[in-house]
C-alpha cells in the first residue's frame, strides 16, 4: 500500500526487493526464490512444526454451534449469554409464528390476564374520571406556555394537578385546529390515494411481512370505516386502555407485558371504534399533506404548525428534495403502516433481534449522512449551527410552500383562542382522542416530582459526627441512592448500574452546585451485559426533530399525536407508525410502546445510520515474539486460549482474523484458503512498513479455520529458539493499522517489553530509587505523541487497539497506553508475568483472555450523551476520542468499560422539575447489524442545598473525584491531586456546616448520605494510583490510573474500598435463597485490623481478587471443612482455590463466593492468606483505616480534616 | 527609517489580526461541530509557530527602534506565546490537542484567548498606524 519503491507493492516481488537490502535477520528468511514464491517459508525454519498441527486433537471445533445465527453476542440479554442463547434462539424461532417479536416480552399473547390487572388500572382510572370531568369545562380557556405548566405542576399534590393539566394538552389537541393552518394543496379525494401511489415505489401491498400479519387485519377492518368518530365505541375503550403512562418494565417487563397483552385482548373490540377516531382526524390531515415525512404525523396542533411553518419558509430545496423519496413512503397511512417491511431482512432480524418488531413503514427523513456525527445525529447532517435548528427541523416540508409564516416558534403559546371556533366542530373527536390518553396527567404528576419520601430524605440528611460515630458501614454493600421521584418514574428509570449521577437531585443553578461543593457528573456503563433488553425493529426511530433525542419514557405526550421532548422541550409529532403498539398489537397507544416503557432499549437501525455497509467482525492479533516474550512464555497460553475459543469469537460468517508477530522484524501470516499450511512473510524494513500481500493476511475465519488452527498450534514452537531481543512495536502497530484500515475492527497487541526499534521507540524513564518518594511522581504522561497519533488514526478507521502488557520490567505504560486510550481499547497489565514463577498472574491472564475473546463487541461505534437544556458536558473520562462536544467516537465498544463525564449547569434549570440524560450508543454488532442502544436517566431538579445533599451518591462522587484526581495528577502533579481530594472533604464539611446543619455541634459533621465520603477519599489516597511514600512501580501506578478511568463504578468501588466479611461464623440469618442454594449474607466489616481477630477467617473482596485471611487461631473445623486441610499449619502457603467439599460450611462459603462472583465480567482469583505468606502485605495494605508507614489512619485523617475546617 | 519600521510592524500586525480571526473561526467551527477535533487542531497547530514568530518580530522591531512603550506592550504577549508553546506536554500533539480540547473547558479558554488577542492586535494596529503617520509627517 505504502510500499516505497516498487510498483506493485502487494506482490511478493516487492517484499523481496524491500527486504533484501536490509541486512540483519532478513537473510534467514529470504530463502524463497526471489521471483517465484518468496513467501513460502521453508519447513526447515521456524515452520518445522507442521506435524504438531495434526496432533492437536482437542480443538473444540464445533463445540458451540450457536454463533452462526443466534444473537450470541448481539442481543446481550443476559450476562452469561452463552447459556441463555439457546433459550433465546428458540424464542426467536417462535417469533414469526406468534407475530410478536419481543424477546424480552416473552409472554405469549394468549396468556390469561394476570391478577394484577385491577390494581394496575386503579389509579389511572381515577384520573381518567377526573379528566372526564375536566373536559366538561371549556378546555381551551387555559392559556399557558408549556413551561408555565410545569411550574404550576409543582404546587398541587398529584391528584389535584389534573384539573390544571388536562386543559393544556387539550388545547393542543389536533382536531379543532386544522382550519387555521392553510394547506395549499388539498388533493386526492381518497385519503391515502396519493400516499399509496408514492409508497408503491418502495413496497407493494403484497409484500406484507409475516410478522405483521395479525395487526394488519385489525387495521384493515377498522380502516374502511374511517369516518366520523363513533361515540359509543369509545366507552369500550376507556376502561381497558387506562394504563398508566409510565408503568415501567425495567425489571418486571414480563408481567407488565402480560398486562399489555391482556389489555390488547380486552380492548380488541374497541379498537375499531377507537381506530376510527384517529383515522377520521388523521385522515383529514394526511389528505392535505400527501407526502409528509414520518415524523410529521397526521396530527398536529396550531402551536406546532407555526413552528414548523417557520421552518418551511427558511428551508426549501435540496435537502427536502433529497428526503422526498423516503418521505413518500413515510406518510403511509395507518392501513399500510404495517405493510412495507423490508422483507429481505425480515426473518433475519427477527431471529437475531427478537425485536419488538413494530410496524416499520418508513424510510427516514434525513438526507444521506456524510459522517458519523450526523449519523447518530446531533444536528441534521447539513450541520446547521444549533441556532438554526428551527429551520433545520422542518426541512422535509420545504416543498410545500406554506404561506406566510411568522417566525414564531412559540412552543408555549398555543393559540387557544384561534382554535375555539373549530372547537365545537371537533369537540367530540377531540375528547375521544384525548381521553384514552392518561399520559399527560400521569407524567405531569410525575413532573411534580417531589411528592417525595420525606423519611428517606431526613435520614439522608441526618448530621453525622464522624469523630463520634464509628460504625458507619451499612451491613450490606452500599446501593445507589434512589432519586426522589414519583413511583412511576422511579420504576421506569434507568438502572443505576448503567447510568448513575453523582447527585440524584440536580441543583437548579450552577451557584447552588458550587455551594454544595460536590462534583456533578455521570457514570456510564452503556454496553453492559444486560439480563434483558427490549430490542425494537422499526424503520422510523422516533426522535426529537430539534435535538435528536430518542423518544423515551420521560417525554410528555401532549395528546395522541404529539409529544414533547424532555431535553429541549420541543413539541414533536408522533409518526403514524408509532401509533401502533407491537406489544399490545393495538393502535393509538403511543405511550405504551416499548420505547416509552423502558429507559433502556435497543433499536435495530436502518441504513440511515450507516456510512458504509456494516463491517464484518475483524480481529487482528499482534504478538510479541522476541526473546523476552518467549521467556515469559505467554504465547503458548494465548494460543491455547484462542484455539479453545475460536468458535466463540463473536462474529458471523464474515468474521475475519489475522495474525502478526514481531520482534525486530515483522512477520505476517498468509492464511489464504487453499494453502496447505500457513506461510510466514517477513518484512524487515521497519522504517517504512508495507503490507506484503493484501487479501490473504486477514482471512475469513470460517474458510481458513484449519489454517488458523495450524498456525496457533505451531506458533509457540516456532519462536522458542529466538535470540532476538529487540522489539519493533511501533512499526508493528503501523502494519496493523494498514492491514485493518480497510475494514476496521479490533487489534489485540501483546507486548512484553519496552519498544526499542523503529518509530515509537521508548526509553526507560523510571528511576527505581524514586518509587517510594513522597515528593511528586514524574513521567505519568506519555513520552511521545506517536501512540496518540496512531490511536487517532486508528479511531478514524474504526480500529480499536487493546493492549496486553506482560512484562517484568518497566515498559512505559504511560506512553503505550495512549494507543488504547484514544482508540477506545482496553488495557490489561500483568506485572512480572511468568508462566512458571508467577502462577497467579498466569491464571489471571487465562481468565481475562477467555472473557476477552468471548465477550460481546460492538464495532464502529459512536456514543452521544445528551442532557436537558441548560446542562452541558464539561469533561470526559474514559477510553475514547471526543469528536465533538457531546460525541464520543468508539472504534470498538466492549461490555466491560465504563465512562464518566463531568457536567456543568450553564443555564438555570428552573424551567423544569426534571432533568434528563440520554446516552445513545450506535454500533455495529458482531453479526453485522447496526444497532442503537439508548439509556435515559431522569432526575429531579431541586433548589435547596439540603435536597442536593440528601440526594448525593457517595460512591459516584468518589469515582468521579478519582477520575478528576487522575487528570489532575497527569496535567499538574500528584501532590496537587491528593490535596484536591482532601480539600473535597474539607469543603463538603465546611459547606454543610455553614449552610445546612443548624447544630452548633463541634466535631466533623457531614450529612448521613455522605458519611462514607471521608473514608472513601482516604481509601483513594491509599490506592496505588495516588499513593505516595509507599514503593510503587511507575507502570503499576499508571495502570491503576487507567483502571480508574475505565472500570465500572461497582468494580472500582470494590477496588478502592474492598468489602470485608467474616466467614467462619456465618449464620443463615437474612440469607438469600437462590434456586436451591442458600447464600449467606455476612455483614460488612470496617477495613481496620482491629476488626480482624486471630480466631476468625475473613474474606476480602477487592473486585478482581479475593483474599481469604485465616487467623492463626482459626478453629480447625472451618479449616477442615472449607479448605480441606487438617489445621492451620497444614494450609499450603500459596493456596489459591477453595476445594469443593461436601460439607455444609464449604457449600455456604462457595455459594457466597459464587454469588459475589456472579455479576462480574472477569472472574476473580482467590488467595488464601496466612499470616506468614507474601500475600499478607497485599491484604493488609487494603485495610485502609489503619495507619501505614506513610499514610495516616482514618482517625488521624478525620482530625486533619477538622483542623483544616477550623482554620 | 522610523516610518519603515512602522510600516513593517503594520503589515505584521495585519497578518496577526488575520491569524486571530482564523483561530476564532476555526474554533467556532469546532464548537458548532462543522469540523472534527482532529482537523481543527492540526489546522491550528500549524499556525502556532508563525504566530509566535510574528509576535516576536514586532517585539524585536520595537526594541531595535527603541520604542519602549510599544515594546513593553508587545513583550507580555510574545512571552505568553513562547511559554504556551514550551509548556506543551511531551505526549500532546501541540498547543491544541484534539484529545483534550473538549475537556475542562479548554475550547472556551482557547476561544477567549483568541478573542483577547484579536482585540490586542487591533489596538496595536491603530497604534502602529498612528505612529506611522506621525513618522511620515515628521519626515
Amino acid at each position: 500500500m505504502s510500499a516505497p519503491g516498487p510498483a506493485n507493492p502487494g506482490s511478493s516481488i516487492s517484499y523481496n526487493q524491500n527486504s533484501t537490502p536490509n541486512g540483519g535477520a532478513a537473510p534467514a528468511y529470504q530463502n524463497g526464490p526471489a521471483q517465484t514464491n518468496p513467501s513460502v517459508y521453508p519447513p526447515t525454519g521456524y515452520y518445522g512444526a507442521p506435524p504438531l498441527q495434526q496432533s492437536y486433537p482437542t480443538i473444540p471445533a464445533h463445540s458451540n454451534p450457536v454463533p452462526s445465527k443466534a444473537p450470541l453476542t448481539n442481543s446481550g440479554h443476559s450476562v452469561n449469554y452463552y447459556q441463555n442463547n439457546h433459550q433465546q434462539q428458540q424464542q426467536h424461532h417462535h417469533l414469526p409464528q406468534h407475530h410478536v417479536a419481543a424477546s424480552s416480552y416473552s409472554a405469549s399473547p394468549s396468556q390469561p390476564p394476570p391478577p394484577s390487572i385491577t390494581q394496575y388500572n386503579q389509579q389511572p382510572f381515577q384520573q381518567q374520571q377526573q379528566q372526564q370531568q375536566q373536559q366538561q369545562h371549556p378546555p381551551y380557556t387555559t392559556p399557558g406556555s408549556y413551561y408555565g405548566q410545569q411550574q404550576s405542576y409543582q404546587a398541587p399534590p398529584p391528584q389535584q394537578q389534573h384539573p390544571s393539566l388536562v386543559p393544556a394538552p387539550a388545547s393542543g389537541t389536533g382536531a379543532p385546529i386544522y382550519p387555521i393552518v392553510s394547506y395549499p394543496s388539498p388533493q386526492g379525494s381518497s385519503q391515502y390515494g396519493t400516499l399509496s401511489s408514492m409508497q408503491s415505489t418502495t413496497s407493494t401491498p403484497g409484500v406484507m411481512p409475516v410478522q405483521m400479519g395479525a395487526p394488519l387485519h385489525q387495521y384493515n377492518t377498522s380502516q374502511p370505516a374511517s369516518t366520523p368518530p363513533v361515540q359509543p365505541g369509545y366507552g369500550v375503550v376507556l376502561p381497558s386502555q387506562t394504563a398508566p403512562t409510565v408503568n415501567g418494565q425495567g425489571s418486571t417487563a414480563q408481567t407488565t407485558v402480560q398486562q399489555h397483552y391482556d389489555q390488547s385482548h380486552q380492548a380488541l373490540q374497541s379498537y375499531d371504534s377507537y381506530g376510527r377516531v384517529i383515522h377520521s382526524s388523521g385522515g383529514a390531515d394526511t389528505e392535505r399533506t400527501p407526502s409528509r415525512t414520518p415524523s410529521t404525523s397526521v396530527h398536529s396542533s396550531p402551536g406546532h404548525h407555526k413552528g414548523m411553518q417557520y421552518g418551511y419558509v427558511a428551508n426549501s430545496g435540496a435537502s427536502s428534495a433529497a428526503t422526498s423519496g423516503p418521505a413518500a413512503s413515510a406518510a403511509v397511512a395507518p392501513s399500510s403502516s404495517s405493510s412495507d417491511e423490508d422483507d429481505d431482512d425480515d426473518d433475519e432480524e427477527d431471529e437475531e433481534a427478537g425485536g419488538d418488531t413494530s410496524s416499520s413503514t418508513t424510510g427516514s427523513a434525513s438526507p444521506v449522512p456524510n459522517n458519523y456525527d450526523s449519523l447518530e445525529g446531533g444536528n441534521y447532517p447539513d450541520s446547521m449551527p444549533p441556532a438554526n435548528d428551527m429551520t433545520n427541523q422542518a426541512q422535509p416540508y420545504g416543498n410545500y410552500g406554506y404561506p406566510s409564516m411568522q417566525p414564531a416558534y412559540l412552543q408555549g403559546a398555543a393559540p387557544h383562542t384561534d382554535s375555539s371556533p373549530a372547537h365545537d366542530l371537533y369537540g367530540q373527536s377531540y375528547q375521544q382522542s384525548s381521553q384514552p390518553f392518561p399520559n399527560m396527567s400521569q407524567l405531569s404528576a410525575a413532573l411534580g416530582g417531589l411528592s417525595g419520601v420525606p423519611e428517606l430524605e431526613v435520614e439522608a440528611l441526618r448530621p453525622v459526627n464522624l469523630l463520634q460515630e464509628r460504625n458507619l458501614l451499612p451491613p450490606r454493600p452500599l446501593e445507589a441512592p434512589e432519586p426522589n421521584l414519583s413511583a412511576d418514574l422511579k420504576k421506569v428509570n434507568c438502572s443505576p448500574h448503567t447510568f448513575r449521577c453523582t447527585l440524584t437531585s440536580i441543583p437548579q443553578t450552577q451557584a447552588l452546585l458550587n455551594k454544595a461543593r460536590l462534583p456533578l457528573g455521570l457514570l456510564l456503563h452503556p454496553f453492559r451485559d444486560l439480563e434483558q433488553l427490549p430490542v425494537i425493529t422499526s424503520n422510523t426511530i422516533v426522535r426529537c426533530r430539534s435535538c435528536r433525542t430518542y423518544i423515551n419514557p420521560f417525554v410528555t405526550f401532549l395528546d395522541q399525536r404529539r409529544w414533547k421532548c424532555n431535553l429541549c422541550y420541543r413539541v414533536n409529532d408522533v409518526p403514524d407508525e408509532f401509533m401502533y403498539n407491537p406489544v399490545t398489537r393495538s393502535y393509538g397507544e403511543p405511550h405504551k410502546r416499548p420505547e416509552v416503557q423502558n429507559a433502556t432499549v435497543e433499536f435495530i437501525a436502518s441504513s440511515d445510520y450507516m456510512l458504509r455497509p456494516p463491517q464484518p467482525a475483524a480481529y487482528l492479533f499482534v504478538l510479541d515474539v522476541s526473546h523476552n516474550a518467549v521467556e515469559a512464555g505467554y504465547l503458548k497460553y494465548f494460543c491455547e486460549s484462542l484455539l479453545k475459543n475460536l468458535d466463540k469469537l463473536p462474529g458471523d460468517t464474515r468474521t475475519r482474523v489475522g495474525f502478526l508477530t514481531f520482534d525486530s522484524t515483522i512477520h505476517f501470516y498468509n492464511l489464504q484458503e487453499g494453502l496447505s499450511q500457513p506461510q510466514m512473510l517477513v518484512v524487515s524494513d521497519i522504517d517504512d512498513v508495507f503490507i506484503p500481500s493484501h487479501d490473504s493476511l486477514m482471512v475469513n475465519l470460517k474458510e481458513s479455520k484449519e489454517l488458523v488452527k495450524d498456525l496457533l498450534t505451531s506458533l509457540p514452537a516456532m519462536f522458542s529458539q529466538t535470540r532476538e531481543t529487540h522489539s519493533a512495536l511501533g512499526p508493528a502497530l503501523q502494519a496493523a493499522f494498514k492491514l485493518m484500515s480497510s475494514t476496521g475492527g479490533r487489534v489485540s497487541v501483546f507486548q512484553t517489553q519496552l519498544p526499542t526499534l523503529g518509530a515509537g521507540l521508548l526509553q526507560s524513564r523510571e528511576d527505581p530509587n524514586q518509587r517510594s518518594s513522597s515528593k511528586g511522581v514524574q513521567h505519568l504522561g506519555p513520552a511521545t505523541d506517536f501512540y496518540k497519533k496512531l490511536a487517532l488514526d486508528c479511531s478514524g478507521q474504526q480500529i480499536g487497539v487493546d493492549l496486553f502488557l506482560l512484562s517484568s520490567q518497566y515498559t512505559d505504560l504511560a506512553s503505550l497506553a495512549c494507543i488504547s486510550k484514544y482508540s477506545a481499547g482496553s488495557i490489561f497489565y500483568y506485572p512480572s508475568f511468568h508462566y512458571i514463577h508467577n502462577p497467579a498472574q498466569l491464571e489471571k491472564f487465562q481468565n481475562d483472555l477467555e472473557r476477552y475473546l468471548t465477550r460481546k463487541i460492538g464495532f464502529e461505534a459512536v456514543m452521544r450523551i445528551r442532557c436537558t437544556k441548560g446542562l452541558s458536558i464539561h469533561t470526559f473520562h474514559g477510553n475514547f476520542f471526543v469528536r465533538s462536544t457531546d460525541l464520543l467516537s468508539l472504534a470498538n465498544v466492549n461490555p466491560d468499560s465504563a465512562f464518566a463525564v463531568q457536567m456543568s449547569i450553564e443555564d438555570s434549570l428552573a424551567d423544569s422539575s426534571l432533568a434528563c440524560f440520554q446516552a445513545a450508543l450506535l454500533y455495529t454488532s458482531s453479526k453485522g447489524k447496526r444497532r442503537i442502544r439508548v439509556h435515559t436517566l431522569c432526575l429531579p431538579v431541586v433548589n435547596q442545598l439540603s435536597d442536593v445533599y440528601a440526594g448525593a451518591d457517595v460512591q459516584a462522587v468518589t469515582c468521579l473525584l478519582a477520575n478528576m484526581a487522575i487528570d489532575r495528577s497527569i496535567s499538574s502533579s500528584l501532590s496537587d491531586a491528593r490535596d484536591a481530594l482532601v480539600n473535597a472533604v474539607v469543603d463538603l464539611a465546611t459547606s454543610y456546616k455553614s449552610s445546612v446543619s443548624n447544630l452548633q455541634q463541634s466535631g466533623l459533621v457531614v450529612p448521613s448520605s455522605m458519611r462514607l465520603f471521608p473514608l472513601y477519599i482516604l481509601a483513594l489516597l491509599k490506592q496505588k494510583a495516588l499513593r505516595t511514600g509507599t514503593s510503587t512501580r511507575l507502570d503499576e501506578r499508571v495502570f491503576a490510573m487507567c483502571e480508574f478511568k475505565t472500570q465500572p463504578l461497582q468494580q472500582l468501588m470494590r477496588m478502592v474500598h474492598p468489602d470485608l466479611y467474616r466467614l467462619d461464623n456465618m449464620s443463615d440469618q437474612g440469607a438469600l435463597h437462590l434456586n436451591d442454594t442458600v447464600v449467606p449474607q455476612p455483614h460488612l466489616l470496617h477495613l481496620a485490623s482491629e476488626r480482624l481477630s486471630r480466631d476468625g477467617a475473613f474474606l476480602m473482596d477487592c473486585g478482581n481478587v479475593f483474599y481469604l485471611w485465616i487467623g492463626k487461631n482459626c478453629n480447625d473445623m472451618f479449616i477442615r471443612d472449607v479448605l480441606g486441610c487438617n489445621n492451620y499449619a497444614s494450609i499450603p502457603p500459596n493456596m489459591s482455590h477453595i476445594p469443593e467439599l461436601e460439607t455444609p460450611l464449604s457449600e455456604r462459603v462457595r455459594a457466597f463466593l459464587d454469588w459475589l462472583q456472579d455479576n462480574r465480567a472477569f472472574s476473580s482469583t482467590i488467595h488464601i492468606v496466612k499470616d506468614n505468606t507474601s500475600a499478607k502485605t497485599n491484604f493488609f495494605q487494603q485495610l485502609v483505616e489503619d495507619r501505614s508507614e506513610s499514610a495516616s489512619s482514618y482517625q488521624e485523617f478525620l482530625q486533619h480534616v477538622q483542623r483544616q475546617i477550623s482554620k | 527609517m522610523e516610518a519603515a519600521v512602522f510600516i513593517l510592524s503594520l503589515v505584521d500586525c495585519c497578518a496577526l489580526i488575520f491569524l486571530s480571526v482564523y483561530f476564532i473561526i476555526t474554533l467556532s467551527d469546532l464548537e458548532c461541530d462543522y469540523i472534527n477535533a482532529r482537523a481543527c487542531c492540526s489546522k491550528l497547530n500549524k499556525w502556532v509557530i508563525p504566530e509566535m514568530i510574528g509576535q516576536c518580530l514586532s517585539t524585536v522591531l520595537m526594541l531595535v527602534s527603541m520604542h519602549w512603550f510599544i515594546f513593553l506592550l508587545n513583550l507580555p504577549v510574545a512571552a505568553w506565546n513562547i511559554y504556551r508553546h514550551l509548556k506543551v506536554p511531551m505526549g500532546n500533539m501541540g498547543v491544541f490537542d484534539p484529545t483534550e480540547i473538549h475537556n475542562r473547558g479548554q475550547l472556551k479558554s482557547h476561544m477567549k484567548e483568541a478573542m483577547i488577542k484579536l482585540g490586542y492586535h487591533l489596538l496595536c494596529f491603530f497604534i502602529y498606524l498612528y505612529s506611522m503617520i506621525l513618522a511620515l509627517i515628521n519626515d
